[in-house]
């Protein structure tokens, strides 16, 4: 390592621990507490990627969150990889390995460079521009786009680490960690509020904990002196939590935001293993206090990307907090006093300050002066009009500002340097107030946008709020947390306050240069390449809303986010357009304030518990049988019982044959089951379901559909009667809970006088359905004292039953046409019954079947599947079931809407029976079907919403919807297929049985 | 997200609660009395105001019940909760 970069001893970077990490493949060394930028630096290393769309070289340009440039990959090439990473946050550990993104073969020679070359050809909206026509080939340019589009690579293995997320309540939330949040975190929690304080950096103390200057002094200590004892007294403070490394990611509404805690993104790998990587934090604030700081503006000026030319308060922080110089020969540009601090700082370490470049006229305020007194060679009123160098900056060229600062006069003057300080002012971070709801108003002054209106019990103070030194920041301080907080008195009233004030500004948001605008490239995005060309060729194209220039500039649309450059590229705007800043207003900033993994936002909620699932009580029957499942809603439910060798098809063809010829079973658990209870359950039933309840008997069962108020079909299924005022009612699997929600709203809203509860018991109970010309000596085998002769128990009616001295319920009745009963039990008793009718069944080929079988049997009968059949766009009239409407009633829900114009159309589409002209042709479920393929265009009469094989009728057998269809019966019909055409035939939507001979057999 | 306080449990997170569109618009008593247009007002046609809002939530994850709430859709500030078949408190 050249031990000459590393200057002083710092506080926060540990010496004694050398830590050796890899950039681009080569070994290099840095110390415990360096990021990999300070590490980079120390190393002599600028270089350390290329830009997204030139090419162009660039390096490390903050030392934040902030960072444009400095993103890596690291750890390519493992299951830990992780792309775009930003250099300045990151900080190293003994293996990591990070390196450049975008550039091929490598960072120092990039193929891609010739884009910077060919770059008149690439101006703001070229893809847009150039790969419209032909529109059939976008397919093949996309491909190449998509190539030469982002930036890192995302990972292809699996997420070997562990997340997780934990909710956090807490009286007083504060974000930020500098000095302005320290001393709010303290005086909240000694007043009694519970407090949370977090910041994103390693250590507390924001800027001002490296701030050791005769210019910033609290109490005659050093500002950092001051700070790092009122940090050390923190510990003791009941009442507050702190989190470094903690960033906030989003402020929502009623103070709720989520924050990103990193807890093992520093250790070593070996020291990783099975800790929790990042937590997200959910927290739930009474109050909060942002404390954000605010973000180092660039100028903008030609060729102002070059590596080497830094922020000036990052050259400051890694020589005063990470004791790394980041060049020999320095050069600060500047429109403000904050530049000065970073000169003298680096001049009193003894590090060549070459000249300072000022674009005000003299300044006389005291670091100015001391700047002067001290010799450090001050050009005011000067302006950088260009900068040399490829890989690293070697000189800058300065010109004489015109007074009105549009254009530069006079000689060129070039100076050398190999590293460039700019300070353009400074934005306070307000993402996360604006976030929460919070208007922003306009200071002219400073020009920058600062909060003014807070949409909930929150305040913003320091530099986030526009206060830049320390005696506004203090003073304010004190007045705005008492009233906030409701207290008499702070900690901090008595502080003696040394600071400077700036007494001269000058803003240009674009600096003039000699030559043309469209000669330059003076970046104002840099991670995306957008310049101030982009920009004016946007508003020129007749671009006008900051949203629009945004998405077509892609000015600011970066990972990160263009903390640096959206200001300035408003304040372009506003200069070309003569629209005033305040009027022009901000992009919307938006969550989350610096990127997320994925793997933080989804916590433990991967793999198997992504989702819950839900299984019968006869779940590991099916498994241990073999049987393949379906997800239906969150249920598990049995799709087919393959045996050895069995292809889904053929299975589901044995299945199905078997339920018809001798005996099936089927696990219905999974239908909704709502048990209703009052005395007004009946005039209820008859409210909600389009056919008549009054008159079902005691122990009777009867099919009921249900519509929403617009007519359309919602539900169906079977309900009992099991008393006077008692019902059982089913509903399908996957409208369970919509269904019960629904009518508890009517309940409740609308019929309040009814006397009728509603209790959920799908789970209560486990649902076996034998079927089959053997069901019935089955079943007597299993509950050998029920009485199962056609009289005493026919088709649609119900028995109490007990097997084994287990209360049961046996219901008659059957969705697949053949005589059947379903036995529903206490859930825990499910299994063994399930068991018991195997075991009667055997002698009669007893075949277990799933959903699919289920589905095909049911077609044969054209009994409809409510969602598949159906897409609430069809009313029972369409589905040929007017036999369910009752004509009598006076109201039902749905019932007005079946009489509206649309919904008595003749030519709506109808649920009909479709045969192939082929029997061995199976359609396709989806398929279109048409009466006319020459006609261009086609015009599509339907689709086809059910298709099986039978093999019962030995023939394929579908269901669709056909306009008209009602009408059609017999009529010759095509389904255009990819490289055929099917000829089908309208037929009666019921296949088999017709007259329901087979459920009393 | 919200707080709302639930009028039967107290203040309980968003996440438990479900919208259920616009309030105080009662089903016609004698539907069948009414013309396609009448019905149709009924059935489709919902307000969706910028600014002071009367709208039905349920406690979906919680109580089960119904109730309203008055809402400002332009900042989210909840003005009241009341129990179905209660008066708006605030016109």
């Amino acid at each position: 390592m050249p031990k000459n970069l590393r200057i002083n001893s710092s506080n926060f970077i540990d010496e004694t621990t050398r830590v050796s990490f890899k950039f681009d493949g080569k070994t290099y060394y840095g110390f415990k507490g360096d990021t990999l930028a300070s590490a980079l630096i120390a190393n002599g290393i600028h270089l350390v990627a290329r830009s997204f769309k030139y090419h162009r070289p660039r390096g490390i340009m903050t030392a934040g969150s902030e960072e444009p440039n400095a993103i890596v990959q690291i750890n390519g090439n493992t299951a830990y990889t992780e792309p775009n990473v930003r250099a300045t946050e990151i900080e190293i550990y003994d293996g990591l390995e990070a390196s450049s993104q975008n550039c091929w073969p490598n960072v120092n020679f990039d193929i891609g460079g010739i884009n910077n070359i060919l770059s008149p050809l690439l101006p703001a909206g070229f893809y847009y521009k150039t790969f419209m026509w032909p529109a059939s080939f976008w397919e093949k340019y996309e491909y190449f786009i998509r190539k030469s589009a982002g930036l890192g690579k995302s990972p292809t293995k699996p997420d070997p680490d562990l997340y997780e997320h934990k909710y956090i309540h807490c009286d007083v939330l504060v974000i930020g960690g500098g000095i302005s949040g320290i001393m709010a975190a303290k005086t909240a929690a000694e007043n009694n509020y519970k407090t949370l304080l977090l910041d994103e950096k390693p250590h507390l103390g924001g800027t001002t904990i490296y701030q050791s200057s005769e210019f910033n002094k609290i109490n005659n200590q050093y500002s950092s002196k001051w700070l790092e004892n009122e940090i050390s007294k923190l510990k003791n403070i009941k009442n507050l939590e702190i989190k470094t490394r903690t960033s906030v990611a989003a402020y929502h509404g009623y103070n709720f935001l989520l924050a990103r805690e990193n807890l093992t993104d520093h250790l070593p790998l070996n020291k990783k293993k099975d800790k929790i990587r990042q937590r997200l934090l959910k927290i739930r604030a009474k109050k909060v206090i942002a404390a954000t700081g605010s973000i180092e503006r660039p100028l903008i000026f030609n060729n102002n990307d070059r590596p080497g030319i830094i922020l000036s308060s990052a050259i400051k922080k890694y020589s005063d907090y990470y004791g790394v110089v980041c060049g020999k020969e320095n050069i600060l540009f500047t429109n403000n006093d904050s530049a000065y601090e970073t000169a003298i700082s680096l001049f009193n370490k003894g590090i060549k300050i070459n000249a300072i470049i000022d674009i005000r006229e003299k300044v006389n305020s005291e670091i100015t002066n001391h700047a002067e007194k001290i010799g450090i060679k001050i050009y005011n009123s000067y302006t950088i009009v260009d900068t040399s160098g490829y890989r690293r900056i070697k000189e800058v060229s300065i010109m004489k500002l015109s007074k009105d600062g549009q254009s530069v006069t006079g000689s060129k003057i070039k100076i050398k340097c190999n590293c460039l300080g700019i300070s353009g002012g400074w934005t306070p971070a307000v993402h996360l107030f604006t976030q929460s709801g919070g208007k922003l108003k306009f200071d002219n002054e400073d020009n920058v946008f600062i909060p003014s209106k807070y949409p909930s019990d929150q305040i913003s103070i320091g530099s986030c709020n526009g206060e830049f030194d320390l005696n506004t920041i203090i003073k304010n301080f004190n007045q705005n947390i008492k009233n906030f907080l409701g207290i008499d008195k702070t900690s901090f009233e008595d502080l003696k306050i040394n600071s400077t004030k700036e007494i001269l500004k000058r803003n240009i948001w674009l600096l003039p240069s000699d030559k043309a605008i469209g000669k330059c490239k003076p970046f104002v995005d840099f991670q995306n390449d957008a310049t101030a060309k982009d920009i004016k060729l946007a508003l020129r194209e007749g671009f006008r809303s900051i949203e629009h220039v945004k998405r077509y500039t892609t000015t600011g649309m970066g990972t990160d986010q263009g903390k640096l450059g959206n200001m300035h590229a408003l304040g372009i705007i506003s200069d070309t357009s003569g629209v005033k800043m305040s009027d022009l207003g901000t992009t919307t900033f938006r969550p989350p304030y610096t990127p997320l993994t994925f793997g933080t936002i989804v916590g433990r909620n991967v793999g198997e518990f992504f989702d819950i699932f839900r299984k019968t009580p006869m779940h590991d029957w099916h498994v241990d049988n073999n049987a393949e499942f379906e997800n239906v809603g969150q249920w598990k439910r049995a799709w087919y019982y393959p045996k050895k060798g069995e292809s889904m098809f053929d299975a589901v063809q044995r299945e199905s044959k078997a339920a018809r010829d001798g005996a099936g079973i089927l696990d219905a658990s999974t239908l909704g089951k709502i048990d209703i209870q009052g005395s007004d359950a009946s005039e209820f039933l008859n409210r909600v379901y389009t056919n008549a309840w009054s008159k079902l008997a005691i122990g009777k069962c009867r099919y009921g559909l249900m519509l929403n108020e617009d007519g359309m079909v919602y539900d169906d299924g079977v309900t009992t009667r099991l008393d006077e005022n008692h019902y059982i009612m089913t509903t399908t699997t996957g409208g369970a809970a919509t269904v019960l929600g629904k009518l508890e709203d009517y309940l409740q809203t609308e019929w309040p006088e009814l006397d009728v509860y509603l209790t959920s018991v799908t789970d209560h109970f486990a649902t076996i359905s034998v079927c089959g010309p053997n069901s019935k000596k089955i079943v007597k085998k299993v509950i050998p004292d029920l009485d199962l002769s056609d009289e005493e128990f026919p088709h649609m009616s119900f028995k109490n039953a007990k097997i084994d001295n287990i209360k049961c319920r046996v219901m008659r009745i059957s969705f697949t046409g053949e005589q059947s009963y379903e036995i529903n039990i206490q859930a825990n008793f499910g299994k063994s019954v399930w068991e018991k009718c195997m075991e009667a069944g055997k002698e009669f080929n007893i075949t277990p079947y799933g959903t699919e079988t289920m589905h095909l049997l049911r077609a044969e009968k054209g009994f409809i599947i409510v969602g598949q059949d159906t897409d609430a766009t069809l009313t029972p009239i369409d589905l040929q079931m007017d036999w369910i409407v009752s004509k009598k009633k006076y109201d039902f829900i749905g019932k007005r809407s079946l009489y509206r114009s649309d919904t008595i159309r003749e030519d709506r589409k109808q649920l009909v029976g479709i045969v192939t002209e082929d029997p061995r042709e199976v359609l396709e479920e989806g398929a279109q079907i048409v009466a006319d393929v020459s006609k261009k265009p086609v015009e599509m009469l339907g689709h086809i919403t059910s298709s099986y094989f039978s093999p019962n009728l030995n023939k394929s057998i579908a269901l669709g919807v056909v306009k008209g269809g009602k009408n059609m019966l017999g009529k010759k019909l095509f389904i255009p297929m990819k490289n055929k055409i099917i000829s089908v035939q309208v037929a009666d939507p019921v296949f088999l049985d017709k007259e329901n001979k087979r459920l009393n057999a | 997200m919200f707080i709302i306080n639930c009028p039967y449990c107290g203040e309980r997170e968003q996440s438990e609660f479900k919208a259920g569109g616009e309030a105080h618009i009662e089903r016609p008593k004698q539907p069948t009395e009414l013309s396609d247009d009448q019905w149709a007002e009924y059935l489709f046609m919902r307000k969706n105001i910028k600014g002071i809002q009367f709208e039905r939530w349920v406690h979906v994850h919680g109580c089960r019940k119904w109730f309203n709430m008055v809402r400002d859709t332009s900042n989210d500030q909840i003005h009241a909760v009341y129990k179905m078949g209660e008066k708006p408190p605030l016109k």
